[in-house]
């Protein structure tokens, strides 16, 4: 038997992997964490690279409205969605950014209940994703009503037309869902954001940049008490998002598996599509992370660590997604239901075999790449695996919406379903309005939460031997 | 007659480190002051503990706001589906629970997260947009580097004199009058 540790001294960390790099460069105190990041939101000069980014994310939020304004005038016979295919584009869009919103609770919420320090300096920009991904998703559920204005009908309220909505409907389910899932990250994001929107208030030069943060930070002073409550709010509020993360997707998977159509009708989607959503999100977070640290110089604070570790999310997620396809594909066979099988052989050999071929390259194969440490410690090649993922899970959406529904039982009711340029124009919008608003969010707050940074360093521990005062 | 109102709001001391602020409370509350705060960039921890501040609400509220979430969540569908707006299909039953859950975790959620906000801003008095620490310039450093322990005149120990001199035994970068 090992003898116990009987001494004082704290047991020694063996460091399995001397080359792990850390979390937060060498050299930093309290005031360098400070001034590093709070000066990318308060210099004032812009720099011509963010303008440039800004301007053509902004031309695509100029073509969303253009095309959310002619859906508006003509309505939704302008986009390819017709019978069979009533969803088309819009729901595959709905799931892919609300699924890449996942990772940016996950960040914050888990990794904190889990103690993972890493985290730090990527949750606040993870969370701001998570949002911005949320509010694009909003958009395509409502634009889809047809009558998007008369939206507020899917809530419950007291109205003279006597009808109330169905809560017995997955569709229902989604509204809450959705809306509570925004509301709650933008609590978390917010409560987040407090203390630094105080730090950006005390070093303010100009006059509206101390009022607005001034007023956003609602009179925060750090005090002890103050702190004392803040982080158990905010320890309760990690502890309320992390069920809702897996609940969210959840409750997305129920609109395919309470119907009962082939591919869609199955007890594997809500884990397989909580799965895929961390997959994306990561692979989201990866594509907004890598140029950030390169572009504002933040290598000592998004290190390797940081990358390596999304790396290790993103092959362990993908790995239960390529499960999950193997599973439905196994289940349809093992099932011995005739349907089910057809939809499966069509899947992969039928009209859209081009999307389930894509879905394995970009999901499944380039995944793989991720087991390599030089790829996992390589922001370039980290970047292109994200991209490749990115789209991979868009095209998974899609094959999961339109393969199914173009031929679910009786050929006579079969379709095909082909996007317009509406449908792309609005997608396209999308990506440009979240681009545009992480171009915003980066300028104008803190990306990396400077309170928390702040106690990572060593300075932050209290020293208990050194105020051994004899009374 | 003249209100009985402290011409200063106290004295504050300034420190370099978490462990220096620490110990700095520690002997205030030891010497018997009650009525102080202090004020770091980041959580220190047990820092509030010194002050003998080791319980708060925020979890009672946001229980109750979770409790109030679920049951009213639930009430809500039950009362639609089954008392305001009932639809016989089929002869399903009206009270259909399985499939109110998801609305009813996620308005849970939803109550809960709100009461933890609102209820940690009502407890720490946010938004307070004035207060008078905020008078002293280098209190803009307490949301960056630096650490202040601020005995409030209205302690019953406070002394202007007698304070100052226990804070400078304390050995900080500086003694400040905060100004009401």
């Amino acid at each position: 038997m090992a003898p116990m540790a009987t001494d004082e001294q704290p047991p020694r960390v063996v460091n399995r992997e001397p080359d792990i790099p850390p979390v937060i460069g060498p050299g930093h105190n309290f005031a360098s964490i400070t001034d590093k990041i709070s000066s990318i939101a308060l210099t004032r000069r812009t720099p011509p690279g963010w303008v440039a980014g800004f301007a053509l994310a902004f031309l695509l939020v100029l073509m969303l409205g253009f095309a959310v304004g002619y859906l508006l005038i003509r309505g939704v016979g302008i986009w390819g969605i017709n019978i069979p295919v009533a969803w088309g584009f819009a729901i595959v869009n709905f799931v892919w950014w609300i699924g890449i919103g996942h990772a940016g609770t996950l960040i914050s919420a888990i990794l904190l209940l889990l103690n993972q320090k890493w985290r730090t300096s990527i949750n606040r920009f993870a969370e701001a994703m998570t949002l911005f991904a949320v509010a694009c998703a909003g958009m395509f559920p409502l634009l889809h009503l047809g009558r998007p204005w008369l939206f507020y009908w899917l809530f419950p309220y007291p109205n003279i037309m006597n009808v109330q909505p169905q809560f017995r409907s997955p569709l229902v389910w989604d509204v809450f869902a959705v809306s509570t899932y925004f509301t709650v990250s933008l609590v978390f994001w917010f409560v987040g954001l407090m203390p630094d929107l105080a730090t950006l208030r005390d070093r303010a030069r100009s006059r509206a940049g101390r009022i607005i943060y001034g007023m956003l930070a609602m009179g925060w002073r750090g005090s002890a008490r103050h702190w004392k409550r803040y982080e158990v709010a905010y320890l309760l509020l990690a502890g309320l998002a992390t069920p809702l993360v897996v609940s969210v997707h959840t409750v997305v998977s129920f609109d395919f598996t309470i119907a009962i159509l082939p591919g869609w009708h199955s007890t594997i989607f809500p884990p397989y599509f909580v799965a895929g959503a961390i997959f994306s999100g990561f692979a989201m977070v990866l594509t907004i992370a890598v140029p950030l640290r390169k572009f504002y110089g933040l290598e000592d604070f998004i290190t390797l660590r940081h990358l390596d570790n999304c790396g290790k999310v993103m092959l362990a997620t993908g790995l239960i997604v390529a499960y999950g396809y193997m599973c439905e594909i196994f289940l349809s066979w093992y099932s011995k239901d005739k349907f089910e099988w057809f939809m499966t052989r069509n899947r992969i050999f039928g009209p859209y075999w081009m999307v389930f071929w894509s879905v394995m390259l970009l999901n499944v194969a380039a995944a793989q790449l991720l087991w390599s440490r030089r790829v996992r410690r390589s922001p370039a090649a980290l970047f292109l695996v994200s991209l490749a993922i990115n789209a991979g899970m868009w095209v998974e959406r899609y094959m999961i919406v339109v393969t199914s529904l173009t031929r679910d039982f009786m050929p006579s009711a079969w379709g095909q379903y082909a996007a317009t340029v509406w449908d792309y124009a609005v997608f396209v919008g999308t990506i440009g309005f979240f681009a545009a608003m992480m171009f915003l969010f980066v300028r104008f707050l803190p990306a990396i939460s400077i309170s928390e940074m702040r106690t990572l360093l060593p300075q932050a521990e209290v020293k208990e031997e050194e105020e051994e005062a004899p009374a | 007659m003249r209100r009985r109102q402290p011409r200063y709001y106290g004295l504050m001391a300034e420190f370099d480190s978490p462990t220096a602020i620490v110990a700095a409370t520690r002997r205030a509350y030891a010497e018997g002051y009650r009525r102080m705060d202090a004020y770091t960039p980041f959580p220190v921890e047990g820092l509030a503990e010194e002050m003998h501040f080791h319980r708060t609400r925020v979890p009672l509220i946001v229980l109750l706001g979770g409790l109030a979430g679920c049951l009213g969540g639930y009430f809500l569908q039950y009362w639609i589906a089954a008392i305001y707006w009932p639809l016989n299909i089929a002869g399903r039953p009206l009270n259909s629970w399985p499939m109110f859950i998801p609305v009813t975790f996620e308005l849970t959620v939803l109550a809960a997260a709100l009461s933890a906000l609102l209820g940690m801003l009502a407890l720490n008095g946010l938004p307070h947009p004035y207060h008078p620490v905020f008078n002293v310039p280098r209190f803009a450093l307490a949301s960056q580097d630096r650490f202040f322990l601020c005995v409030e005149a209205s302690d019953p120990r406070f002394d202007r004199v007698a304070t100052r001199d226990f804070l400078e035994s304390l050995s900080p970068r500086e003694v400040i009058d905060v100004e009401s």
